[in-house]
């Protein structure tokens, strides 16, 4: 069984080049990519009445829509390129749920990219890619 | 929004103008309102032949109390099971992105808590005294069974479309409940439901809140007439409901949960400034439950007044919450039972006993030194320090410890009266579409209906206001409860078949 790289992938150039990163990175190991892609989501945030009976149909067009902008540009893009690749769109907080996917793949190292924001909005906020070298359960990969 | 504040500005100026003119209008819209549904109210407010006791408070105890026993005493049983539900320690991972149980009901909050625990509890122990509060916390305990009857049938037997939206309450298992049972009369239960969930979302949802809103403004801006406060109340309504500026909607929604735990937090730090008098506040509570310390009609008077503000304020076994935790994605539907059975105990347990504690702790009901007894107005209510009631009542006890309060107040009241108008005009939609089909028109007409009655009920003097709105709300608990006995069965079947999986290990924790 091939060894399985995570890469984060938000449809940006910063995660275009990762993935790029990625996929070479994965025909030298032999591994398999798992491209996830994470939708911000919060089960305890607040919704109206009818945001909660229109929740469900709202979930299904969001997947749909991150299967056609996002995922499948990928697919076309790296398919029949040598390397075997798996893709998952997820619901949650982004860093928690890229590791929880890494865990549950057993896979051997996270690669993600960096939108470059230095200064006062990352020192403030934080930055995806600097929290996810903190809480890494694997060797994490930051592509500039 | 700017024409909106523009035209409520211009309404004040020609309202202050020619006050004498517009409360003249106030008091031919109270004197029709009071008229046309006096008879509606007397009928539903009846007392048993031979007693002084209304038939129907006498009904949601039963009920709540048959619920209670029939299921074992399950409030007790899962409340530990529920807030692991709730915390998410049962949810698959998989389904993240749905409608969480924590979601529902925090909605489902949002549209019981509000008035009812502010202004409300005023009304009860105004009329009641201190004896009203243990009425109320028993009646809230006892509505965590019915809480949780009617909202796993909510979940079981709802309708869900093929774009991916639901429609759910107890319509859907009034007509879906019965016809699997083989019972008859479903269909005709539904429909008289919707009807006065119709009345309930224009009563106790709607002209109740505009009503106290008004109120709330005079206390702050000094005596206006009641139907500008309605007209930009309205408008505000209207420009959500019918306009589409969900907006608004979404940010009260946000603000709406913050400003709860803001109060319950001011009404701890009140009573921690009084702790000295807790104790005696509890012994007042207790003494008054059983002797009625001469309040009007006695223990009676005083079970009365909390078990009605308990049913007004978390609505257990009305049927309005079925509505808005049908949504909820889940494969056992008696999960979102276990969940909304919290409902009750935050919302009467918790917060509506804050503000009776509140009210009790800073002697705003004057007693007599020389009975003990409580002193009465004409009217029968109990005088208090400053002549005040209702949402008056808990202001001026709230700003007796901490002036500022007020001011908050009024933000809070204006927020809940609105977000709970925003739900019941879901609910209120939600029965009115099940009768009349469908489809734009449909919505359009009882949308402009809702706004309608919002300066109706701001312009109505308090009284012929709570009396209808409590009126509407009771009759659909009258047709819901009917409905819940003859389908509690089919709920007692789903618990004992998931408590039973749950201790096999069958049902997974995930967290």
């Amino acid at each position: 069984m091939s060894d399985t790289i995570v890469v984060a992938c938000d449809g940006s150039d910063a995660s275009g080049r990762a993935l790029a990163f990625a996929h070479a990175r994965a025909k030298q190991l032999n591994a398999k990519l798992l491209v996830v892609h994470v939708l911000e989501w919060s089960p305890y945030s607040f919704l109206t009445p009818e945001e909660i009976a229109e929740r469900h149909a709202r979930r299904t067009e969001e997947l749909a829509r991150a299967e056609s902008a996002i995922i499948g540009p990928i697919i076309a893009k790296y398919k029949d390129q040598g390397v075997a690749i798996e893709t998952a769109v997820k619901y949650g907080h982004v860093i928690d749920t890229l590791v929880a996917t890494a865990t549950k793949a057993k896979a051997v190292e996270i690669i993600s990219g960096r939108t470059g924001n230095s200064g006062v909005m990352s020192r403030v906020f934080g930055s995806v890619a600097g929290t996810l070298a903190q809480v890494s359960p694997v060797p994490c990969t930051i592509v500039p | 929004m700017s024409h909106i504040n523009r035209f409520g500005a211009a309404l004040m100026a020609l309202g202050f103008a020619n006050s004498a003119q517009a409360s003249a209008i106030d008091e031919s819209v109270n004197q029709m309102f009071a008229s046309s549904t006096g008879w509606f109210v007397n009928f539903i407010f009846a007392s048993i032949p031979g007693t002084s006791f209304p038939w129907i408070v006498a009904w949601l105890v039963i009920a709540a109390s048959v619920f209670t026993i029939y299921f074992g005493f399950i409030q007790f049983r899962v409340i530990r099971h529920s807030l692991h539900i709730v915390s998410g320690k049962y949810s698959d991972p998989e389904d993240a992105g749905e409608v969480s149980h924590f979601q529902a009901l925090a909605t489902a909050l949002s549209g019981t808590v509000g008035l009812g625990n502010i202004a409300g509890v005023a009304v009860a122990v105004g009329i009641g005294g201190a004896g009203a509060t243990f009425w109320m916390i028993l009646a809230g305990l006892l509505g965590m069974a019915s809480k949780f009857t009617e909202c796993t049938l909510g979940v079981k037997y709802r309708n869900e479309y093929a774009n991916g939206t639901v429609s759910g309450g107890p319509m859907y298992y009034m007509t879906k409940g019965f016809a699997e049972r083989g019972l008859p009369g479903g269909k005709f239960l539904a429909v008289l439901f919707s009807v006065f969930c119709v009345l309930g979302a224009l009563g106790g949802g709607n002209m109740f809140q505009a009503n106290q809103a008004h109120q709330q403004l005079t206390g702050v801006f000094g005596e206006f007439p009641g139907w500008i406060t309605g007209l930009i109340f309205a408008g505000i309504v209207f420009a959500v409901i019918v306009g589409g500026l969900k907006s608004i909607a979404q940010v009260t929604e946000k603000i709406v949960p913050f400003m709860g735990i803001l109060y319950v937090g001011t009404a701890l730090v009140i009573l921690l400034m009084n702790l000295e008098h807790i104790g005696p506040a509890f012994g007042q509570i207790i003494d008054g439950a059983f002797t009625g310390a001469g309040v009007a009609g006695g223990v009676v008077g005083a079970l009365i007044q909390g078990f009605k503000r308990a049913a007004f304020s978390n609505e257990a076994g009305v049927g309005s919450a079925a509505i808005a935790h049908s949504a909820v994605r889940t494969k056992e539907p008696i999960t979102e039972g276990f969940v909304s059975l919290l409902e009750p105990f935050i919302d009467t347990v918790v917060i509506c006993t804050m503000t009776a504690l509140v009210i009790i702790i800073t002697g705003q009901l004057m007693v007599d030194p020389a009975t003990g007894l409580y002193i009465l107005n004409d009217g029968g209510t109990i005088q208090t320090l400053d002549g005040s009631s209702g949402v008056g009542l808990t202001s001026a006890a709230f700003a007796s410890a901490l002036p500022w309060f007020p001011y908050l107040l009024v933000v809070a009241v204006l927020l809940f009266a609105f977000s709970t108008m925003i739900s019941w005009s879901y609910y209120g939609l939600k029965a009115w579409t099940y009768m009349f089909g469908e489809g734009r028109n449909q919505e359009l007409s009882f949308k402009i209906l809702f706004c309608v009655f919002v300066v109706i009920g701001a312009s109505a003097s308090l009284g012929p206001v709570i009396d209808f709105s409590d009126a509407a709300i009771f009759a659909m608990a009258v047709v819901n409860i009917t409905a819940l006995y003859f389908l509690m069965p089919i709920v007692k079947r789903e618990v004992n078949s998931y408590l039973s999986r749950l201790k096999s290990g069958e049902i997974k924790r995930f967290h």
